[in-house]
């Protein structure tokens, strides 16, 4: 396997990264964005394609940069350290590793349009309040040549804004996968007031029709065609959580070397040292695994579901520790809206949830490891 | 993993060691069996436990096994990493076993390499690879535990020779070596890090006495070392005189990443699935699994961890401090899974004898032994970190 350290490529794209997002996104844009009511933000996302984000994991043959998951992680990692909001997981990772497994025109051109930043899609998987996408009660019956979806999906992240929905129903031949335009006549969006002021809607489908193209591959195979995206799509959002919990870290670090009580800086408490180093323990290893994920993902995409699962089990814990001790150890401060500790606290927690929480991935590492 | 990219001459040594192999690993010593009871620790105190495990050290040694990678001239068989790794595969793929583990090649042999003078590595490091020499550690004090450079054991300067005396304790199994590497203080004027020497002594020398101190586990892994006006020829001193603290620490961090590579022991020995799954209260019990998983899920990380410091260590950028991570992060899952082991086998753990009890208490001490978790969190704080203070 390649080594489990960054490569030059992939060190040069994160100073690229970092500098395009400081500069264009940085904390204050999501405040701003809160302030204005907004959820999302299609002028940074224009930005942010124009560098080649969008198409990071789309072929290069329609006009993709296919830099891979490895590089897919290392923005969204500075996308974690700044709380840069854009459909970059949904779309950019998730999206088009799933459309990437077909070859047909219709897909390659909507692979080529998510390159170009002209096409955004949202994941509508849980039902339920906790990720389960094999729990679908979501119905898809025959109808002539198509299908007529009913059902309700919960918590689906960007699921306003998005274009097109990617939707798992269950058939008469076992769940199936649905691409159809988030205009679609029946289909419902409820905007969610979310904690991390991102968007994201329940949706509501009644008597959505749809042609029989809408349907991904064959009939039943949803789950294993969904499983490489969803896979792609927690190893990036593993990444994106450590960052922030690296970027949440490094303002209680400053903080502990300038914030001074006693006639001294607090950081030369024992109490608060051995706890701020505890959480760099904790970081270090996150930050190997999210690393062993990418690069698993790279090179042998079938076999890295105990390494994505350990990687988002771990930065979900990670992030959530962080801004914990971030908000603790700044005291007062940390609980006020005007510092960005909050901000940090508030998408931890979201980021905790989609796509299967601590639990749930702990859950199948233990699985894969013969408890 | 490893077959991936493999170049030519790679996969040329791996088919060249699983020959040496299977025409060389006596069959009892391919049992998978890791524990104490399975180590050989060689010197001339070593009774092998059959002659399978004499000839599997006799020929190791002979093919510099013992020793990977340390260079041919001094009985390894001068390996890079990606052979060393190699070697490692194969010899788990059969289960083997370590041929000879030892002071001498955990932490004498790197300082020796990388302090010692020409004639004090011709001298030392071949019958450490044969297994002929065992070593023991004198590093901490009665009064110098965490505070290590505060040792008091002093060696007087006679011209040619050392005069030392004082006491020495936690020496891991002196009562069988054969030799002894010790921190001892030179100069009792200078600060108390500028005056301390790095010392080889044999432990036959007249004026050494040992004492094994019984532990909580039953066994008795270390000494009380006593020095009374024992007599060492000048030239035993490892680097420069009074300098001996930077050997110290050079070896410490050593010593921290071989303590954290034995907590790393998730996914050999006995994996902690395999306990919760056969006992009764493994299976039924929501609040263990829960806290086995999480212990799971962290010793994986570990492990991707150690190997991201050797891809970055072979990048020529050193582990370094880190290396008290390593330290903190594997002793403490290592007691944790221990522990959890002990509440998954229930009362059936609570005897002496084939149980996990004498193990569990034995891993009390990993956080203690080596620098204790609080010395390792400090590093990081001060070293890492920049904290104030």
């Amino acid at each position: 396997m390649a080594k489990l350290i960054q490569t030059e490529e992939e060190i040069l794209l994160a100073e690229a990264a970092h500098g395009l997002l400081s500069k264009s996104a940085p904390v204050s844009r999501l405040r701003e964005m809160r302030d204005d009511g907004k959820r999302s933000d299609s002028e940074l996302w224009q930005e942010l394609a124009a560098a080649g984000w969008a198409g990071v994991l789309v072929p290069e043959a329609v006009d993709g940069s296919d830099m891979g998951h490895a590089a897919a992680q290392v923005l969204a990692r500075e996308m974690g350290r700044n709380l840069t909001v854009s459909p970059f997981l949904s779309t950019a990772v998730m999206a088009a590793t799933l459309l990437r497994q077909f070859n047909d025109t219709a897909t390659r051109e909507k692979l080529r349009q998510i390159a170009a930043g002209g096409l955004t899609y949202a994941f509508a998987l849980d039902e339920g309040t906790k990720f389960s996408p094999d729990k679908v009660e979501m119905t898809a019956e025959k109808r002539g040549n198509g299908y007529l979806l009913n059902g309700e999906k919960r918590f689906v992240v960007d699921g306003c804004a998005a274009d097109r929905i990617l939707v798992l129903a269950k058939s008469d031949d076992g769940l199936c996968l649905f691409d159809l335009s988030n205009s679609a006549k029946g289909l419902r969006q409820d905007a969610l007031e979310m904690i991390d002021s991102r968007d994201a809607a329940d949706l509501t489908f009644e008597n959505v029709e749809v042609s029989g193209e809408a349907l991904l591959g064959e009939a039943g195979a949803g789950l294993d065609l969904l499983k490489p995206a969803l896979e792609a799509g927690q190893a990036a959002l593993a990444a994106e959580s450590t960052g922030l919990a690296e970027a949440a870290f490094a303002m209680t670090t400053e903080y502990l070397k300038e914030r001074r009580q006693f006639g001294i800086p607090i950081g030369s408490f024992q109490a608060l040292q051995h706890r701020a180093a505890h959480l760099w323990c904790e970081i270090e290893l996150t930050h190997s695994a999210v690393l062993n994920a990418g690069r698993i993902l790279d090179e042998n995409p079938d076999q890295a579901t105990l390494a994505v699962s350990v990687a988002k089990a771990r930065a979900t814990d990670t992030a959530q520790k962080s801004v914990q001790e971030g908000v603790q150890m700044h005291g007062g401060i940390g609980m006020t809206d005007a510092f960005d500790m909050g901000f940090y606290m508030k998408r931890a927690r979201v980021a905790a949830e989609w796509l299967g929480d601590y639990g749930y991935h702990a859950g199948r590492v233990a699985q894969m490891r013969g408890f | 993993m490893g077959d991936v990219d493999e170049s030519s001459v790679l996969a040329a040594f791996r088919l060249e060691v699983r020959d040496w192999l299977e025409a060389n690993c006596p069959a009892e010593m391919r049992d998978g069996a890791s524990g104490e009871e399975a180590i050989c620790w060689g010197g001339t105190s070593w009774v092998f436990t059959c002659a399978s495990q004499k000839a599997w050290l006799e020929r190791c040694a002979a093919r510099g096994f013992t020793v990977p990678t340390w260079p041919k001239a001094y009985g390894g068989a001068g390996l890079s990493r990606d052979e060393d790794k190699i070697l490692k595969e194969e010899m788990q793929a059969i289960g083997a076993r370590s041929p000879l583990d030892s002071f001498g090649i955990w932490m004498l042999g790197p300082a020796l390499l990388k302090f010692g003078t020409e004639e004090q590595k011709q001298h030392f490091l071949p019958p450490i690879a044969r297994g002929e020499i065992r070593w023991c550690q004198g590093y901490s004090e009665p009064g110098a535990g965490s505070d290590l450079a505060g040792v008091q054991t002093h060696a007087a300067d006679q011209g040619d020779t050392w005069l030392v005396n004082g006491q020495k304790i936690w020496t891991s199994y002196a009562d069988r070596a054969d030799w002894i590497f010790a921190l001892l203080r030179t100069d009792r004027e200078a600060k108390k890090h500028l005056g301390i020497s790095f010392v080889l002594m044999d432990m036959r020398s007249k004026g050494i006495t040992t004492r094994p101190i019984r532990l909580i586990s039953g066994a008795s892994p270390f000494c009380e070392t006593f020095f009374e006006d024992v007599e060492v020829p000048k030239h035993q001193v490892v680097g420069t005189i009074n300098r001996g603290w930077d050997v110290a620490k050079y070896l410490l961090t050593h010593e921290r990443e071989m303590i954290s590579n034995g907590g790393n022991v998730m996914g050999s020995g006995r994996a902690l699935g395999a306990v919760l799954s056969e006992a009764e209260t493994g299976q039924s019990d929501p609040v263990l699994r829960g806290d086995a998983m999480r212990a799971e899920v962290d010793s994986l990380a570990l492990e991707m961890t150690l190997e991201r410091y050797k891809d970055q260590a072979e990048g020529g950028q050193g582990v370094g401090d880190a290396s008290a991570m390593l330290k903190y992060m594997g002793t403490e899952l290592n007691k944790k899974r221990l522990e959890l082991i002990m509440a998954a086998e229930g009362s059936s753990a609570l005897t002496w004898g084939e149980t996990p009890a004498s193990s569990w208490l034995r891993t009390k001490a990993n956080s203690i032994e080596g620098g204790t978790s609080e010395v390792m969190l400090s590093i990081i704080s001060r070293r890492i970190l920049n904290l104030p203070g």
